[in-house]
């Protein structure tokens, strides 16, 4: 069924379609309004047999879910920025136990400086936690991936992170197809847990592991991964037949055939992205866009294949590896077949800073051009950064960072552009 | 032959002969089918409180439930010394999942048994000290305000002891830990307002909160009995001394639980919905001289010359004890 929504309400009602039994919120801009709708729904009756729990914080949202996932029911939570990283030590508790929770990160900026708007700064921090992370390129591909999230999942149980870019896909009113309850429900099978507390079977979850196993624990964690890998395409295909959409999988590839010059790029950005590769070919220039979905497992035949071709590769990274560069830079790095000096970095929209088809146009000239540094900062008021500078070389007692770049910016309230 | 009524309690104890009860009042750890739910074989110390405390507080439940029972366990001592696998001492179903999230983890449990229509098991989370009134204190109030079918059993042994004995914010003024060593002008801990759980669970108005000691296991056994007759968030108490972290002898646990009821300093009580219900009685009020004197941990308190005055404060603690709870009878 079409229909024009909010992003998160969108999501909210995929979630329900998968029949989730327990829903921890807590309040976080900007995934608030998918855990406020799904509230409401379950409040009305609409969905029976679920509990919606109000939590004092996301390391308690994450913990019920844990307990609720350890006790045989399908668990959900939603969370964003800060959030994500006070239930960090339960993110990474749930997938060293192996609970397929699925949780919804509306993609935040991390502070301080305090900012609400949107980066990948949160999901990228605990991409080493365990949990496989998929990215939504639009409110379709957010909906779709949580109905397959719950699947992967509950396959292999491990917990999945379905990334969503806040306010660009949490907030825009997009229309989606939002499937049938008889649809989702013949593509996802109730939750058959491999381990539960059940006092007919008593087992102990959570014991203490010593240098004796814990390699092997591990190694299990990543094991499954790959096979994450190699279940996740022949899922997407399924999906693409039950549903006839062509959403999830590794990776996508855009007019990459012939492409010189490919971009790298994750979540919303991609439509950007390839509006301006759209306008470079018409100018018969041969660039191509990879777009990556799951990101953890980290699809490395995949991306090889598709950058097989290109002299040069740009990944736009929406977080930055404070003091090294791009955090998927450094994985594209070793998928590519050619040589690392050609994959280039390009910092982009960092806190909500907008991302224009002008800058983009710009620096993927300078790719081609073979004048695009390893490292670059898109749109960066260098003046700014260096008043900064100076003001620190001058003053022992220069102040506060943030507060001060603020003043020398003048008044232009929270301008994205 | 003229009539001698049956004492119930054995010279120099306040314990009660299980051959004197009737059948349906005996403990159940006196029972042939106790569950031994934490069973023989754990790596806890010798003269372990917690360790006494958690196996006659989960067969108790396991008793009040018919054996349907899953227990939620926060990082600590009971969690360590009960679970080097696969030498599991739990014959139950058990988690571990942090040292701040048992109350949370139960509460998802909870959730899980409700939705699956299967609210006859119950939860039961359970931590020491550090993991309750400490790092997971934020878990257990919400537990507590959203009055989640949850009985939170902290086993109190008034420090981080599984980390070495370092001061929590349950380790009492002048007791010597790691972390407040007894060298200065002040040694020991500081004398604080404390962090009294049983007083801020009974403020969420939660219908059930008690303390209890090892001294008086029949009396943990019926606490624990009366917590699982009521639907909601429960919250019990339990003082286990640690021989170890304490420094007083490993046969001397049950006696050291005694000192710190009879002197007033631990008061035994029950409270429902935030106002007490019944208060477990001092015989034979102690000073409280008796209670710190056979721990190394307050043994800067009776060095060359003995600090009298820090004795007095800890003594005029435990009086005001005595007098809010009415703990000794006029």
């Amino acid at each position: 069924m079409l229909k024009q929504i909010e992003g998160s309400r969108a999501v909210a009602a995929a979630v329900a379609l998968c029949r989730p039994e327990v829903i921890c919120a807590y309040p976080i801009s900007p995934q608030t309004h998918i855990v406020e709708a799904l509230g409401e729904a379950v409040k009305a009756g609409g969905l029976p047999h679920c509990e919606f729990i109000n939590v004092e914080s996301e390391f308690a949202a994450m913990s019920v879910a844990i307990g609720a996932s350890a006790a045989g029911a399908r668990a959900y939570t939603a969370t964003a920025s800060q959030g994500l990283l006070f239930m960090a030590e339960a993110v990474y508790n749930a997938s060293g136990l192996g609970l397929p929770i699925v949780m919804t990160v509306a993609n935040r900026a991390i502070g301080a400086p305090i900012n609400i708007w949107n980066d990948h700064t949160d999901a990228m921090s605990q991409r080493d936690c365990g949990w496989i992370q998929l990215f939504a390129e639009t409110n379709q591909e957010a909906l779709d991936l949580h109905i397959q999230a719950f699947r992967l999942g509950e396959e292999l149980s491990l917990p999945v992170m379905v990334c969503m870019d806040g306010f660009i896909l949490t907030h825009a009113y997009e229309r989606v197809d939002l499937p049938t309850q008889a649809q989702v429900d013949a593509w996802l099978p109730p939750f058959e847990p491999r381990q539960v507390l059940d006092p007919a079977e008593p087992v102990s979850i959570g014991a203490m592991v010593g240098p004796e196993a814990f390699m092997e624990v591990r190694y299990l964690a990543h094991a499954k991964q790959m096979r994450a890998l190699e279940l996740i395409p022949g899922w997407a295909e399924e999906f693409r037949r039950a549903f006839g959409r062509d959403t999830g999988g590794l990776t996508h590839t855009y007019r990459t055939e012939d492409a010189e010059v490919i971009v790298v790029a994750l979540g919303s950005v991609l439509g950007t992205i390839k509006d301006t590769v759209d306008a470079m070919r018409e100018g018969g220039t041969k660039i191509g866009v990879l777009g990556i979905t799951c990101f953890r497992p980290w699809p490395s035949a995949a991306v090889r294949a598709a950058l097989a071709g290109a002299r040069r590769v740009v990944v736009l990274e929406k977080s930055l590896a404070v003091g090294l560069g791009g955090i998927v830079s450094s994985s594209v790095r070793i998928s590519y077949p050619g040589s690392p000096a050609a994959v280039h970095t390009v910092i982009a929209g960092l806190g909500g800073r907008a991302i224009t088809r002008e800058a983009l146009a710009r620096v993927f000239a300078e790719a081609f051009a073979g004048t695009l540094p390893p490292l670059t900062f898109l749109d960066l008021d260098r003046a700014l950064v260096e008043r900064a500078l100076a003001r620190e070389r001058e003053q022992r007692r220069s102040g506060p960072i943030a507060e001060n770049i603020l003043r020398d910016l003048g008044t232009v309230a929270s301008r994205a552009g | 032959m003229p009539f001698q009524s049956v004492k119930f309690y054995q010279t120099g104890t306040f314990t009660v002969g299980n051959r004197l009860l009737a059948p349906q009042e005996r403990s159940v750890q006196s029972n042939m089918r106790r569950t031994n739910s934490l069973n023989s074989g754990h790596r806890a110390c010798q003269g372990c409180g917690e360790a006494l405390g958690a196996r006659y507080a989960i067969d108790a439940a396991m008793d009040a439930t018919g054996n349907r029972l899953i227990a939620a366990n926060a990082t600590g001592c009971l969690e360590v010394f009960s679970t080097p696998y696969p030498e599991t001492s739990w014959q139950i179903p058990w988690i571990h999942s942090l040292f701040g999230n048992a109350a949370a983890v139960a509460t998802g449990i909870a959730a899980a048994l409700r939705v699956k229509g299967r609210s006859d098991t119950r939860v039961i989370a359970q931590g020491g000290d550090g993991g309750t009134t400490d790092i997971g204190f934020g878990c257990l109030s919400g537990m507590f305000e959203r009055n989640d079918d949850v009985l939170y059993v902290c086993y109190d042994n008034e420090a981080y002891m599984n980390t070495g004995v370092q001061r929590s914010s349950a380790t009492p003024p002048a007791a010597r830990t790691a972390t407040t060593a007894a060298v200065g002008p002040e040694p020991g801990n500081v004398f604080g307002q404390g962090k009294d759980l049983p007083r801020i669970a009974m403020a969420h108005g939660i219908p059930y909160v008690a303390t209890a000691t090892v001294a008086e296991l029949r009396d943990l056994e019926a606490k624990v009995c009366r917590a699982m007759e009521i639907r909601g968030a429960r919250y019990i108490h339990v003082f286990v001394p640690c021989p170890l972290g304490w420094g007083h002898a490993s046969e001397d646990t049950i006696r050291i639980s005694r000192l710190a009821k009879e002197t007033g300093l631990f008061p035994v009580f029950e409270a429902e919905h935030g106002e007490v219900t019944s208060v477990s009685k001092i015989r034979r009020k102690l000073p409280v001289e008796d209670y710190l004197r056979p721990q190394r941990r307050y043994a800067h308190l009776f060095g060359t010359p003995p600090r009298t005055e820090v004795v007095a404060r800890i003594q005029a603690i435990a009086d005001r004890n005595v007098k809010r709870y009415g703990l000794v009878d006029e």
